[in-house]
């Protein structure tokens, strides 16, 4: 073990406590020998009436008090905790854990792995492995993106067919298994930008998904989102699947009030969807890209490589009910 | 005779009135937050919403109605059981404002959003000073009183009162020290801990679980071994299981915190060893349940009609039961399944409403009549009624808070075929919803009888004027 610096700790911990348990009984035992006399008062006085009877420690009580201490004894010879001393079992709290998860493995592991060498499409279309990764899906990912997965405020709806990296099969599956960061910067890419141009540009932007806007905010908008916004965004604002949201699709990570929008611009955004390859592994992993991929939003397997533009703009096309809501 | 010193009793009023005053304060906050749970549409505004209040709760039930019986019962003990009046009367008036206006300013900046982030310990430094003031003066106050006496043995209680006092100083600055935040030149309320990562939570735990050994058993202690041989008119029933659990109480309770932290970064020799004292703890803890039932055999017909007699044994009975639910729940495997569920939650209480509440009532009910110069409370009958109604509270409160927390570690580890989990965190959410409906109506049971108790404390003074006791004499032979 490496819990302790040096190995005066080690002598230290075992030996304080040793020497605490012993010193628990051997107060009991000193006490219990004492005279008693059992009816009668100790003498003293305090504050007219109060007295002590001499009575002696009810034996119950005195056997509970050294079943409990050596019981300890015994404890500490078997588990960790004299120092660095491991104990008769070998028991760590490591170990357990590995042990759980190696008999967990064993038992579990075939249930998933028969799924593994199917095609994505093919396993979403199986009902018994729809039902295995809405179990996975309850209970890894529903703390962000819903039940229903359809996500919240800053959490992405899996439902829809708007997809920031992608919704192929490989997409889907490289983001449960490495994840995906996303950063907007403060002002985009144009950092002087005065409160009065980013509410301009929060207009404009509005005005791309055919939202309210004033007309002269938006008219000043559109100028200035080619320096500030363009290089991420596109001309046209309709994004780039793995670099940037399409801002015309009506679909909204964010909120659309002119608000929400003027925050995005003004400080940037900072999103994290967290790696869980490692964590689930590779069958499991499999299950729920499948799961997702046949919540409705799934993209066919794309001959093009992966970030092409192609199917995420076709997608686009259809504007979906669940995500206007947003 | 007229001409002889009195007790100063001055204080032990204010603090008793207070007692009662201050612990309707924080179970008000406590039943209001029991019902945020139940209907979470009660958070309103970021001031008064569960995270901010359920701090203050703690904090004023502990600190501020617990706190203030301490202060009563110690001062009025102290004195008697050494036969001179206090010691450093203006230092101990200090103890009584400034201990209100901590009280006062933890109100304020719990809502505001002020916290060190430790549970029990959220006040922030500038609050701790004024803590560690008070509590030095309070120590000043008490162990200069004991030293004047006038008898040459120290009272059991006392002995409880001083490992209390001492304690918990040294358990306030150790978790308490942390670094004051300086922005932009000017030193701020924020602070951040002196400590890091694992040691922080184990200095946490191990002040946290004290905080509960020594506040509030010992301190407690102390108060049964004083009013309970009084109430009940008999002596004490061993003062041999008194030496032997007291010693072996305040040793071993030091090392129980990380039963707080099983199956956490936590070294596991470290939890070993807190479970082990938990276990050992056990029998010492019964040491005082035995001593304060046992001082009754022979006068077991007094519980028939006295009801502050009934507040007194029922509080060891509860005392006894959160002592022996404890050291189960330290054991890893019972924690592994109680953790983080409202089974915490009903121990707590079990602990808190049933012994700490009900000892306190139970003094505070002994002492006014005395303190305002009254044979008895203005009414029997309503002290009488106060014991039912807290007692039925606390049972409604404490088993469904064991139904519920039962009901959420089973449903936490309950796996399917495959081995997902059967059931999703909020589930057990829903589920528990109507046991902290119950769990409501427990704390509505007893925040009315603490309403009835202050209605009945101030018959009580309207009837009465303020007296201070003469000194008595020590009694001969010593």
């Amino acid at each position: 073990m490496s819990d302790f610096v040096s190995g005066f700790w080690n002598i230290f911990v075992a030996g304080t406590v040793l020497v605490s348990i012993v010193a628990c009984v051997v107060l009991l035992w000193a006490q219990s020998s004492a005279t008693h006399n059992p009816g009668s008062t100790t003498g003293h006085v305090w504050d007219e009436d109060l007295q002590e009877y001499s009575n002696p420690l009810p034996s119950w009580w005195r056997w509970l008090y050294y079943i409990t201490c050596f019981y300890g004894l015994f404890y500490l010879v078997m588990y960790p905790g004299f120092g660095s001393f491991a104990g008769q079992f070998g028991w760590t709290s490591d170990g357990q854990y590995q042990n759980e998860m190696k008999k967990a493995n064993e038992q579990y592991g075939p249930i998933f792995k028969k799924f593994l060498s199917q095609d994505v499409s093919a396993v979403a279309a199986n009902p018994e492995a729809k039902e295995m990764g809405q179990r996975l899906f309850l209970t890894y990912c529903v703390q962000c993106h819903g039940a229903d997965g359809k996500g919240s405020k800053g959490f992405p709806n899996l439902t829809d067919k708007d997809w920031l990296f992608g919704g192929t099969p490989e997409q889907i599956k490289e983001s449960i298994i490495n994840g995906r960061n996303a950063v907007m910067p403060a002002k985009g890419v144009k950092p002087d930008l005065t409160g009065d141009q980013i509410k301009d540009l929060s207009g404009y932007v509005r005005s791309l998904s055919g939202l309210s806007a004033d007309s002269l905010r938006v008219q000043r908008g559109k100028e200035l989102f080619g320096a500030a916004c363009a290089a991420c965004h596109g001309a046209e604002g309709k994004g780039m699947v793995g670099v940037a949201p399409n801002l015309a699709d009506k679909v909204w990570l964010y909120s659309s009030s002119e608000e929400s929008i003027t925050e995005t611009i003004t400080k940037g955004r900072e999103n994290r969807m967290p790696a869980f390859g490692e964590f689930l592994g590779e069958a499991k992993v499999h299950l729920l890209t499948a799961y997702v991929y046949g919540l409705g939003g799934g993209e066919p397997a794309a001959a093009a490589p992966a970030a092409t533009v192609a199917p995420a703009a076709a997608a686009q096309a259809a504007p979906e009910p669940a995500a206007a809501k947003k | 005779m007229q001409s002889q010193a009195t007790y100063n009793y001055k204080v032990v009023r204010q603090f008793a009135v207070m007692t009662v005053i201050w612990g309707i304060v924080g179970m008000t906050v406590g039943v209001f937050i029991a019902a945020q749970l139940v209907w979470p549409e009660l958070n309103v505004v970021e001031y008064l919403s569960y995270g901010r209040l359920r701090p203050l709760h703690t904090n004023a039930v502990i600190f501020a109605f617990g706190g203030c019986a301490l202060f009563a019962t110690s001062y009025y003990c102290v004195q008697r059981t050494s036969h001179v009046t206090l010691f450093a009367p203006a230092l101990a008036a200090f103890t009584f404002w400034g201990w209100q206006v901590v009280i006062v300013l933890a109100a304020l900046s719990l809502p505001l959003g002020f916290t060190q982030a430790k549970e029990y310990a959220e006040l922030e430094w500038p609050i701790d000073i004024l803590i560690t003031l008070v509590w030095v003066s309070y120590a000043v106050v008490f162990f200069g009183t004991l030293v004047k006496r006038t008898v040459s043995h120290i009272y059991v209680a006392n002995w409880f009162f001083g490992g209390f006092i001492l304690t918990v100083a040294v358990l306030h600055l150790v978790n308490s020290a942390a670094i004051p935040v300086f922005a932009e030149g000017m030193l701020s309320p924020k602070s951040y801990s002196a400590y890091a990562g694992v040691q922080d939570a184990m200095i946490q735990w191990w002040y946290g679980h004290n905080a509960v050994g020594f506040f509030l058993t010992a301190g407690f202690l102390g108060m049964m071994y004083y009013f309970v041989p009084k109430q009940a008119g008999r002596p004490v029933y061993s003062y041999r299981l008194s030496v032997v659990h007291f010693w072996a109480l305040i040793f071993t309770y030091m090392w129980a915190g990380p039963h707080h932290l099983h199956y956490t970064a936590l070294p596991d020799w470290t939890q070993s060893v807190g479970m082990v004292f938990s276990l050992i703890l056990l029998a010492p803890s019964w040491g005082g349940m035995i001593n304060g039932i046992m001082t009754l055999s022979g006068a077991w017909h007094k519980l028939r009609d006295d009801p502050i007699l009934k507040f007194m044994i029922t509080s060891l009975s509860f005392y006894g039961m959160s002592t022996f639910e404890g050291p189960m729940m330290g054991i890893k495997t019972v924690n592994a399944l109680s953790h983080y569920t409202d089974w915490t939650v009903g121990h707590v209480h079990s602990g808190a409403l049933g012994w700490v509440a009900m000892i306190s009532i139970g003094c505070i009910y002994y002492l006014l009549p005395r303190l305002f110069g009254k044979a008895e409370m203005a009414s029997k009958k309503l002290i009488e009624v106060h014991f039912w109604i807290a007692t039925i509270g606390i049972v409604l409160y404490i088993a469904s808070m064991w139904i519920a927390g039962v009901m959420q570690g089973l449903m936490w580890r309950a796996t399917n075929v495959d081995g997902t989990l059967t059931y999703s965190f909020v589930e057990s959410v829903k589920a528990t919803y109507p046991f902290w409906t119950i769990r409501l109506l427990g704390g509505v049971l007893f925040l009315s009888g603490m309403f009835i108790m202050a209605f009945n404390m101030f018959k009580t003074i309207a009837g009465g004027k303020s007296v201070n006791a003469p000194v008595l004499a020590a009694a001969g032979a010593h």
